[in-house]
């Protein structure tokens, strides 16, 4: 059970959240987003709206790892499935951004549907191996698709248009845009893991049979969440589109899931803000070592096993250690 | 129906299959004994492609190039447990994944760093590059039907081990109860290590014997997991025999997919559509076959029943 959640006799306590340094970190980098536009540089303007897109994707991937501990392998075919709801209606030169949004999230809520419920049947490393193959064939589905450029990829000429609001061809708007995203799905997956569905979510996590035994079809609490992450991903990959005005299959490959868990865990997984500060810890990092040296994965790698060996919990549980220590 | 045509693709599908095995009984193997998911293990393919490069290049022979990177790919495997894994088996799968994850980061660049973005080809002595003639003018390639031979003896070499030997005993005792087995005097990590070596040296022969064909490159083994993953949920976690019979059904299914389905969907649809559906199912064909055993049987085809 999370910190600072107790049950008396069966009765959730509620205590008033006192915002840990955690969530103070994350809002405050929440705050300095809202303002980093404001410095007029484009470079930085560019690389954080690709962080927050993925920081979305790592927020939606959060719910099921951090929460309900379904570790997911499979987590970007969401964002490529997404990305691909854009590319392939503008190359039939559809630009309604409203459409782009509808079928990204019918495509991967009903891709999450079925693959998760076939997935879901299973436990521990089988759910880690089948999400993952999921989604490696998702990626062999879209490098055989030549219409849709196969391994090349599609260039898409115009970016979404959501009249009568206007388009995201502005990078200003589509920074906003994102942001916004980013502080709605932060602020859904918060009201989703305090609520009573969230609740049932955390207790099969750390103890499926009880929730079972007490009532509860953890199958389809899990599935309904498995569901509402893919969308929150396919959302992800609609803005991501937006944002690279490319899209290819590689977006899909299941490397990139790793990162993503990888991103979860290295912020915090199960807390509130861990998400948005590992993604943003990973992309400065892996911007910054792979300016200063061709192998840079090297260093990142280590640090990487460094993090699971020694530092479990990420910033997040680094942040809170001191408090941990008090209480 | 064209009869060479087809032979040749199953012999294609074998090698394939054979290929598969050697990946996914390591992987197994390690998964069953340790509860060890290594996501690495495709990195330790890829390093030994690299290895029989450039152990060809220097002896000149493909032969005694396979025979030195045998050993060397061990000992990569062998610092890989005392380095990192053995610390990790008693942690979560998460931890697993994630710490695997940046071991094949490690690996790969430092593949990169030791070998270069290109790659390296392997060419094969002159007996290997022939044909092999059958009656009906069939030819097949001599280095493929070598291939599939060395696989299957591997695989009947560890049949034997793991069925016939005291090691055997030992691996699938630990696989069955692990505490029970130390309790009984067995020194279960260098157990461990032994198993986790061995795994290694089955990914690296695989990667060997594909280098010829594909050449050794970066990020080789990445692809290759992936599938190896789809023979183990197929055959059942930790079952050596559910490892043969799931990578020979995935190597089988994916080569005659990708070579005849284009002729099945002519017969039920238009030649256009045909030609753009039939790739891209083809592709899919393994993780199609993996999900309708999933709904049938959770735990793979020779899993043990999950608890």
């Amino acid at each position: 059970m999370a910190v600072g959640e107790g049950m008396a006799g069966g009765v959730p306590v509620r205590r008033r959240a006192r915002p840990g340094p955690t969530e103070i970190a994350g809002l405050a980098m929440l705050v300095g987003l809202a303002l980093l536009p404001l410095s007029g540089d484009l470079f930085y303007l560019s690389l954080f709206t690709r962080l927050m897109v993925l920081a979305i994707a790592a927020v939606s991937l959060n719910l099921i790892l951090g929460y309900g501990g379904m570790i997911s392998l499979g987590h970007a075919a969401f964002l490529g499935l997404g990305a691909y709801c854009v590319g392939i209606s503008a190359h039939y030169g559809i630009y309604n951004g409203w459409v782009h949004l509808a079928l990204a999230v019918g495509v991967c809520g009903l891709f999450a549907l079925i693959t998760g419920a076939i997935s879901l049947r299973t436990r521990g490393v089988h759910f880690i191996m089948i999400t993952m193959a999921f989604s490696q064939m998702v990626y062999f589905a879209f490098v055989s698709l030549e219409q849709y450029g196969g391994d090349d990829g599609l260039v898409i000429h115009s970016r979404s248009q959501f009249a009568p609001f206007g388009s995201l061809s502005s990078n200003y708007t589509l920074y906003y845009v994102v942001l916004i995203a980013l502080t709605l799905s932060v602020f859904i997956v918060w009201r989703i893991v305090n609520s009573r569905f969230g609740m049932v979510i955390r207790g099969a996590r750390s103890n499926s049979r009880r929730m079972r035994t007490i009532g509860h079809n953890t199958y389809l609490y899990q599935l309904a969440c498995y569901v509402l992450a893919g969308i929150m991903c396919g959302i992800a990959g609609v803005l991501m589109a937006n944002f690279s005005d490319f899209i290819s299959p590689d977006l899909i490959e299941w490397v990139h899931s790793g990162e993503l868990i990888f991103m979860v865990v290295l912020g915090g997984g199960g807390t509130l803000f861990g998400p948005l500060l590992g993604t943003a810890l990973f992309m400065l990092l892996e911007e910054y070592l792979s300016r200063l040296w061709v192998y840079w994965q090297l260093p990142f790698g280590v640090l990487l096993i460094l993090v699971v060996l020694y530092a479990r919990g990420g910033i997040a549980g680094i942040l809170s250690m001191e408090r941990k220590r008090r209480e | 129906m064209d009869w060479g045509l087809l032979l040749i693709q199953v012999v294609n599908g074998l090698q394939l299959g054979v290929l598969l095995f050697l990946v996914a009984s390591g992987l197994t193997l390690v998964f069953g004994i340790m509860d060890f998911l290594n996501l690495a293990h495709g990195a330790l393919y890829m390093v030994g492609a690299f290895f029989c490069a450039t152990f060809t290049l220097l002896t000149g022979s493909f032969v005694f190039g396979i025979l030195l990177a045998l050993p060397a790919v061990a000992l990569v495997g062998l610092a890989v447990e005392l380095i990192v894994a053995r610390r990790l088996y008693q942690r979560d799968h998460l931890d697993q994944v994630l710490a695997t994850f940046g071991l094949i980061l490690v690996l790969d660049t430092l593949a990169h760093m030791i070998w270069g973005a290109q790659g390296m080809s392997v060419s094969l002595p002159e007996w290997l590059r022939g044909q092999i003639r059958l009656p009906g003018d069939v030819l097949l390639p001599a280095y493929r039907v070598a291939i599939v031979a060395i696989g299957l003896a591997v695989a009947a070499a560890m049949y034997w081990i793991v069925n016939r030997t005291r090691l055997g005993m030992l691996i699938r005792a630990g696989a069955s109860n692990r505490t029970m087995v130390s309790a009984l005097g067995v020194d279960i990590a260098s157990l461990f290590t032994l198993v986790f070596a061995i795994g290694a040296v089955f990914a690296g022969l695989a990667g060997m014997m594909i280098a010829p064909i594909t050449q050794a490159s970066i990020g080789m083994g990445n692809n290759i997991i992936i599938v190896a993953f789809v023979v183990i949920v197929i055959g059942g976690l930790g079952s050596v025999k559910g490892a043969f019979v799931g990578a020979m059904l995935v190597g089988m299914i994916d080569t005659l997919g990708r070579s005849f389905l284009k002729d099945l969907f002519k017969l039920l649809m238009t030649e256009q559509n045909a030609e753009t559906a039939s790739p891209a199912i083809a592709a899919m064909l393994i993780y199609i076959l993996m999900a309708i055993i999933l709904v049938f049987r959770p735990q793979g085809l020779f899993g043990p029943n999950m608890r």
